[in-house]
């Protein structure tokens, strides 16, 4: 059987930059993959190329052997894929239950009509939404203010809603950028027993992360990008030991070696900004 | 875009826990007493004047609403919202005459032509962003106004006369009074269509395109469709106060239709509350009933208007009377009241079915 | 034909002058300044009240004394330029687009109205009417008056292009309009920025609405309006934020609606100008020298 997520020679530019050149990795379902990699490796224009917000320049994506290469993010999202944002990209104004159920757009069960005269579908579509978004925020362990905006919740709360809303349509393919960052110590061991639940559920996750103990704690398979091209893909053990992946980190072994700071990869860091 | 959750900014209202005063606010009888407001204003005041008045200001309302569709709904601004005014009036006027039909006959054309103007429109102007949109209604509704003023079909610059009154099966409704409640049972039921449309799955999604647009777009909600809906509902909207509008003065011309009155609902929207219903609805009677009351200021008012307009947005962007987002907390509050029925929390997730609305 | 070219050349010039200051502002804070046209009827409106406070001048000086006044106009819309953005648009520096769109909207009515509030909303007639002899240049008829307003608004544009090229307050306008974060990392006083560039964007606009009121002899409170539409679409067909593409877009929209009108009948002139507009946004929306940005997620 082919895996759920095939990407294949993947590349984008910027311009005359590449930031992703030649990108090739796949996930399967039931499986946790991280892409790691130094900071303008592409990690985050993979992730928006993958759901569409970027369109690649060549190369190839593949969900459940569908052709999903420069398709609109929502008609991707309807093949069965969601993701979260590095940077949270919440509707501030509006309620946790609201946000959560944003996550549940394309479950449909209602048209204008059944809105315009509160048919018995309409009562029964938003009662489905709204014990939906309940039980996704337990799912998440969320515990705080479920009617309350969500701008007046704390940071690793909002993390928990947007987690939420990501799950809230049970797709195939689960994308999370940095899912861990800003997290604290207990807050990071919740989110891995997440990402099992979430693995649990038959879907393939795929996480960028940038905390080592969580990556290698919680992955099956990591994939180490570097210059916008996978450079190594296996077990954490196998990627841990490979010597491209430890020059990329540390520079090369006649290099002076700087402790634990990953080294920044060359060229403008225009695939990783702050919007 | 780091700002999105900033929590830095002023504090808003929104969201806090509801004090007794502001429960009143949101209860749900308050449309009711609107509504009976509006029905014993007559019994108050049956002065021809007054109920000219009275109707202006709830066909107002009617624009107001349609227009809270698009700018508080979905967060579009249409500086050009007159414009299906106007296409509802003039394409009511023209077939009634015509063809001498009762006006309400007309509507379905009506609402047929709104929709062809809000695809015209919407069309190839909602790709643009959003600062863009603003300007090139501005551009669509001077056309309109232009174009209804070059053309022979709708009476050039001076318009189409002697439009008929409202005939519903027999019944004249066109004296002052008849016609007064007419417009306001139309209006009530539109007003509560577009309250109710702002609380469906669709509702949802133009509040989530206002939000956040690539969000929306990631949890698979066609952001173009959507706003394209928000568009032609906004639409029909002004085609039917067109109508109204066509019916009360008989005569429309031109000098109906200009870029004063597109800013004038507007305002009623922004003041009001974008996005509360109850809000647009207040800041639509003050915006109609007070020029009335401010006749002698002449200019000045409008002069009033616009600064009101920026110091709202400095000091209470939200409005006047802002929507809040505040539902109950637990499944069971919801529920108090309601039967049981529908899925079990936990029960299995149907599959997901592609394509949006 | 030529006169058609020449016609539209000369329209295009105001277009452009007006055109500028959207394009500056545009460029800067990505503010789409509705009051922009309305600074342009403000600019016309000093103008006149200006020479009427003056008196009857001789026609021999018509042309000084116009001069003395456009400089003086400029001060003055530059300054209530500076005052709009002070009072309104800083405040809102971080607030949502619809919030800032709509702040301009009410500008813009405060303007208009209150222009009319003060001068009354009956059209004025403007005192100083530049008037010449005409000659024929390839079948074109041109004025003296027409050369004149095209040599000052030549040179302003030449002026303002030089100064953004040349000096460092034009270097600084540059540098925000790429990254507003890093210049004032790289300790660029932003807001003085902001402020010299509404400056120098209502000083342009109320110079064209001076120059129009003399070339047109009648003024009103809502011409700037349509006058604001139209500097916009000069503005995107050139490319918005764009200074040469906002002068090149302003003369090439004096030469489509030359054209548009003659084909189509003056009275569908404004009709054909935003149909321009809505093509453009709809098929180039970058405009002719714009470069395409990919909005990042």
């Amino acid at each position: 059987m082919s895996p759920l997520l095939e990407v294949n020679e993947l590349q984008i530019a910027f311009g005359g930059v590449k930031a992703v050149n030649g990108l090739t990795f796949s996930a399967d379902a039931g499986e946790i993959v991280s892409v790691i990699g130094p900071n303008g490796a592409g990690k985050t224009s993979a992730f928006n190329c993958i759901t569409g917000f970027y369109k690649p320049v060549s190369g190839s994506i593949t969900l459940d052997g569908k052709d999903i290469t420069g398709k609109r993010p929502a008609v991707i999202a309807a093949t069965g894929v969601t993701r979260t944002f590095q940077n949270l990209r919440l509707f501030p104004d509006l309620t946790v239950l609201d946000n959560v159920r944003g996550g549940m757009h394309l479950y449909g069960g209602q048209n204008f009509v059944d809105a315009l005269f509160h048919t018995p579908r309409y009562r029964k579509s938003e009662r489905f939404y709204t014990e939906e978004a309940h039980r996704w925020l337990d799912f998440v362990g969320y515990q705080g203010g479920r009617g309350i905006p969500v701008r007046n919740l704390a940071y690793g709360q909002q993390r928990q809603v947007e987690m939420a809303r990501a799950m809230a349509r049970k797709a195939k393919l689960v994308l999370l950028d940095e899912p861990g960052a800003g997290l604290n110590h207990s807050e990071k061991q919740d989110l891995l027993e997440l990402c099992r639940k979430i693995r649990d559920l038959g879907a393939a996750v795929v996480l960028i992360e940038h905390d080592m103990g969580v990556v290698m704690e919680v992955s099956e398979r990591v994939v180490v990008m570097n210059f916008g091209k996978e450079i190594a893909d296996g077990t954490p053990d196998a990627v841990k030991k490979n010597p491209a992946v430890i020059e990329a980190y540390l520079g090369k072994a006649d290099e002076p070696v700087k402790a634990d700071e990953p080294a920044k990869a060359e060229g403008p860091d225009i695939t990783e900004g702050d919007s | 875009m780091s700002d999105n959750v900033d929590t830095t900014r002023a504090p808003r209202r929104i969201g806090k826990p509801a004090s007794r005063i502001s429960r009143l606010f949101e209860s749900r009888q308050l449309g009711w007493a609107a509504f009976a407001i509006a029905v014993l204003f007559p019994f108050v005041l049956a002065s021809n004047y007054a109920m000219s008045i009275g109707t202006t200001a709830v066909i107002f309302i009617l624009l107001a609403s349609g227009l809270n569709i698009v700018v508080g709904y979905c967060g579009l601004l249409d500086l050009g919202y007159i414009a299906f005014m106007a296409v509802g009036a003039y394409t009511s006027g023209i077939i009634a005459k015509a063809w001498e039909l009762p006006i309400l006959f007309t509507i379905p054309a009506v609402v047929i032509m709104c929709i062809l103007a809000g695809l015209i429109i919407g069309g190839p102007t909602l790709r643009l962003r959003s600062d863009y949109l603003a300007i090139v209604t501005l551009g669509f509704g001077e056309i309109i106004r232009l174009t209804a003023n070059n053309l022979a079909i709708t009476g050039g610059p001076s318009g189409i006369y002697g439009i008929p009154g409202v005939d519903l099966f027999g019944l004249d409704l066109s004296g002052p009074v008849p016609f007064y409640y007419f417009c306001v049972a139309v209006v009530a039921l539109m007003v509560l269509g577009s309250a109710r449309l702002g609380k469906s799955r669709l509702g949802r999604a133009w509040r989530f395109v206002r939000e956040d647009e690539d969000a929306a777009e990631a949890m698979g909600i066609h952001t173009y469709k959507v706003k394209l809906a928000a568009y032609i509902f906004g639409a029909i909207w002004g085609g039917i106060g067109g109508v109204l509008f066509a019916a009360h003065l008989s005569a429309i011309s031109p000098q109906s239709f200009v870029f004063l009155q597109s800013a004038l609902v507007l305002m009623a929207v922004v003041l009001g509350g974008m996005g509360n219903t109850r809000g647009v609805v207040v800041g639509a009677v003050v915006i109609s009933l007070l020029p009335e009351f401010l006749r002698d200021m002449g200019n000045l008012r409008y002069v009033i208007f616009g600064v009101v307009l920026v110091a709202v947005m400095v000091l209470r962007p939200q409005g006047f009377w802002p929507s809040r987002a505040y539902e109950p907390e637990k499944l069971d509050e919801a529920r108090k009241g309601k039967r049981d029925g529908g899925p079990r929390p936990g029960a299995p997730v149907t599959t997901a079915k592609g394509g949006t609305p | 034909m030529t006169q058609l070219v020449w016609n539209g050349l000369f329209v295009g010039s105001f277009y452009a002058l007006i055109a500028l200051g959207y394009s500056m502002v545009y460029g800067i804070i990505k503010l789409l300044n509705f009051a922009h046209g309305d600074i342009y009827m403000l600019g016309a409106f000093v103008g006149f009240a200006m020479l009427t406070s003056v008196g009857v001048i001789p026609a021999s000086m018509s042309i000084t004394a116009l001069l003395i006044v456009l400089l003086l106009c400029m001060v003055v819309t530059g300054g209530i330029g500076v005052g709009i953005e002070y009072l309104a648009y800083r405040p809102l520096r971080n607030s949502p687009r619809l919030a800032v769109l709509i702040t301009a909207v009410g500008a813009s009515f405060t303007l208009e109205y209150g222009v009319s509030a003060v001068a009354g909303p009956n059209p004025k007639v403007f005192p100083v009417r530049l008037e010449g002899d005409s000659f024929t240049v390839l079948g074109a008829r041109i004025s003296v008056p027409q050369i004149v307003l095209m040599v000052i608004a030549v040179l302003l544009m030449l002026g303002l292009n030089a100064y953004i090229q040349r000096t460092s307050m034009g270097r600084a306008m540059r540098a925000i309009a790429l990254d507003t974060k890093g210049s004032l990392l790289m300790g660029i006083n932003v807001n003085k920025v902001i402020t010299w560039t509404f400056f120098i964007g209502s000083a342009l606009a109320g110079a064209a609405g001076v120059m129009a009121g003399a070339y047109y002899g009648k003024i009103d409170f809502l011409m700037g309006f349509i006058i604001g539409l139209k500097a916009f679409t000069a503005a995107v067909i050139g490319g918005i934020g764009n200074i040469k593409g906002a002068m090149l877009g302003g003369l090439l929209l004096g030469l489509l609606e030359a054209f548009g009108s003659q084909w189509l009948g003056g009275e569908w002139r404004d009709v054909f100008t935003f149909g321009v507009l809505i093509a453009f946004l709809t098929l180039k929306p970058t405009g002719l020298l714009g470069e395409r940005v990919t909005e990042r997620v």
